[in-house]
């Protein structure tokens, strides 16, 4: 399995926010998507997840399109998005917000064994079981956005500046998590950060997006060492 | 103090059947983000389809039992064959805020004159199942009557119904979280339209059986003209917006508050200004307390 994204072209009305996009994940890797503010970023994950609605181009997770259908069909395909700022719901009990992401499997003995690998992955989350999410720290809200993604039993988790608004600390935390996860589960990741440094530092590969095109891609130790991406992006 | 408690019970009475219509729009409101002033129109229409049923079986629970479901199938229709393509095309413009709750307008029209058509409109009659007579207390006579109780029992037991429903099972969490955040419900794989058509059509539902109770409430009898229906909607809809429109705890609460403020006013102040306590109250909630008494926070719509 692997996601292979060509020509893709998005608007927002009038704006092209993707103009041509091609680039490939190959499976049980981590890809950084970096590029500043309105690079396109979470456009392109919005597209990935059936949010957003593509202009042109084709984007194939193995042979299931990605750019006809709704998220709710994607998701029972093993593709899970976590969309920018903390993607819980407030309202919802932990648990609920972990359960949701569940819901639509039919084996329930399976998803009670993803709730239970998602609270050995994050025992905070298990202290916190009944406590509604609006009572949790920024970091732990993270922690429960991926939480209820990875309930969904995914492939493809596409991940939508996960360090956001977080401290120093914790988003390393997170960062170790994220790297964590595509280690030991069966499982893929596209990464969409700000944070460019710290996310290729975790990353296989990265992708740089400068309005809405590709301006670089590579492994992510050659974007690292890369003069002119050092300067664009990594701010040194 | 027998006063009181006539005044007390007829309250709660009154109040139960608002808050089932307040739970009614509430849900609605909920799911789609629309006021549906077309909901008097469908209890309405539950409430004559469920006259049908009592002209042939001549059982009162039998008959609520099937305008139940038939206020559902009506309200689920509506939002299938009708509110999801207005939404669609009314999405963004000056207008789109506003479209969607004058279409509901144009609906109650429709629904009402659909109806006019069917039944006519003359009084038809539902025998209340159980006595209007009031429960005697010592030597006097309360206004209390047995039907009254029933209807307050009723009410009490749907929204003890609806809650566990709402807390307690895998479709209750699909609904909740639709409402709160569809596009995460979306993601996590919830089928957000699926969903967004059950709200509309719980909320048919309750609204049947506050049509249907509000009929044996008084002497059984209705027509498309009916006062009390034009009320019922106006005070679903304050009872709704007292309770901050987003809680059906709320919205009961707001329909308890309501039914009694307005049989407070009507006893021991004036039977002149029955109508106009409802919007006092709402102005009075506007104004100190936006939110609603369960109110969630301002700026949360997402």
């Amino acid at each position: 399995m692997s996601l292979v994204v060509k020509d893709l072209v998005v608007d927002h009305g009038a704006i092209r926010a993707i103009s041509g996009v091609t680039f490939s994940v190959q499976a049980r890797t981590l890809t950084a998507v970096i590029g500043a503010n309105g690079a396109g970023k979470s456009t392109l994950l919005r597209t990935l997840s059936g949010l957003n609605t593509a202009t042109a181009g084709t984007a194939h997770w193995g042979d299931h399109d990605l750019l006809h259908g709704k998220p709710e069909s994607h998701v029972r395909q093993g593709v899970s998005h976590v969309s920018e700022g903390k993607s819980v719901v407030a309202e919802l009990t932990v648990e609920e917000n972990l359960d949701l992401g569940a819901l639509w499997r039919r084996n329930k003995k399976e998803a009670g064994e993803s709730k239970e690998q998602v609270i050995q992955l994050f025992p905070r989350l298990g202290e916190r079981l009944s406590q509604r999410a609006d009572t949790l720290s920024g970091g732990e809200r993270q922690m429960l956005a991926i939480g209820r993604a990875l309930m969904s039993k995914p492939r493809l988790l596409l991940l939508d500046e996960p360090s956001l608004g977080l401290a120093p600390l914790v988003i390393e935390q997170i960062f170790q998590t994220i790297r964590g996860i595509v280690d030991s589960l069966d499982l893929t990741v596209v990464l969409v950060e700000q944070n460019a440094m710290g996310a290729l530092k975790i990353a296989d590969n990265g992708v740089v997006l400068n309005l809405g095109s590709v301006a670089a891609t590579g492994s992510a130790s050659d974007l690292i060492a890369d003069p002119a991406v050092r300067a664009a992006y990594l701010g040194y | 103090m027998i006063q009181l408690l006539n005044t007390i019970l007829i309250g709660l009475t009154s109040g139960a059947i608002y808050a089932l219509m307040a739970m009614a729009i509430v849900l609605v409101w909920r799911s789609t983000r629309v006021i549906n002033f077309a909901q008097a129109g469908l209890a309405l229409a539950s409430t004559y389809i469920g006259y049908q049923v009592f002209q042939i079986v001549d059982n009162y629970w039998i008959a609520l039992f099937v305008a139940m479901a038939a206020g559902a199938a009506l309200s689920a229709f509506i939002e299938i064959a009708f509110m999801r393509l207005l939404l669609k095309h009314t999405s963004s413009g000056p207008i789109a805020s506003v479209a969607p709750i004058i279409a509901t307008l144009g609906l109650l029209g429709i629904v009402k004159a659909i109806i006019t058509m069917i039944w006519g409109g003359q009084d038809a009659v539902i025998k209340p199942p159980l006595s209007n007579t009031g429960f005697s207390l010592g030597s006097s006579t309360l206004v209390f009557s047995p039907m009254k109780l029933a209807i307050i029992t009723s009410v009490a037991v749907l929204v003890l119904i609806f809650s566990l429903f709402f807390q307690k099972t895998n479709i209750g969490l699909a609904l909740r979280a639709s409402a709160y955040a569809p596009e995460i419900a979306r993601l996590a794989g919830v089928k957000v339209d699926l969903v967004r058509t059950l709200g509309w059509a719980l909320s048919g539902a309750a609204g049947a059986v506050a049509g249907l109770l509000l009929t044996s409430n008084g002497n059984g009898s209705f027509s498309p003209e009916s006062m009390e229906f034009s009320l019922l909607l106006i005070s679903g809809f304050i009872a709704a917006v007292i309770g901050g429109l987003d809680s059906l705890v709320g919205a009961v609460l707001g329909g308890v508050v309501l039914g009694l403020v307005t049989s407070f006013v009507l006893m021991y102040i004036s039977g002149s200004l029955f109508f106009i306590a409802p919007f006092v109250v709402l102005l009075l909630v506007l104004f100190i307390r936006p939110q609603g008494i369960i109110g969630v926070k301002a700026g949360r719509r997402a």
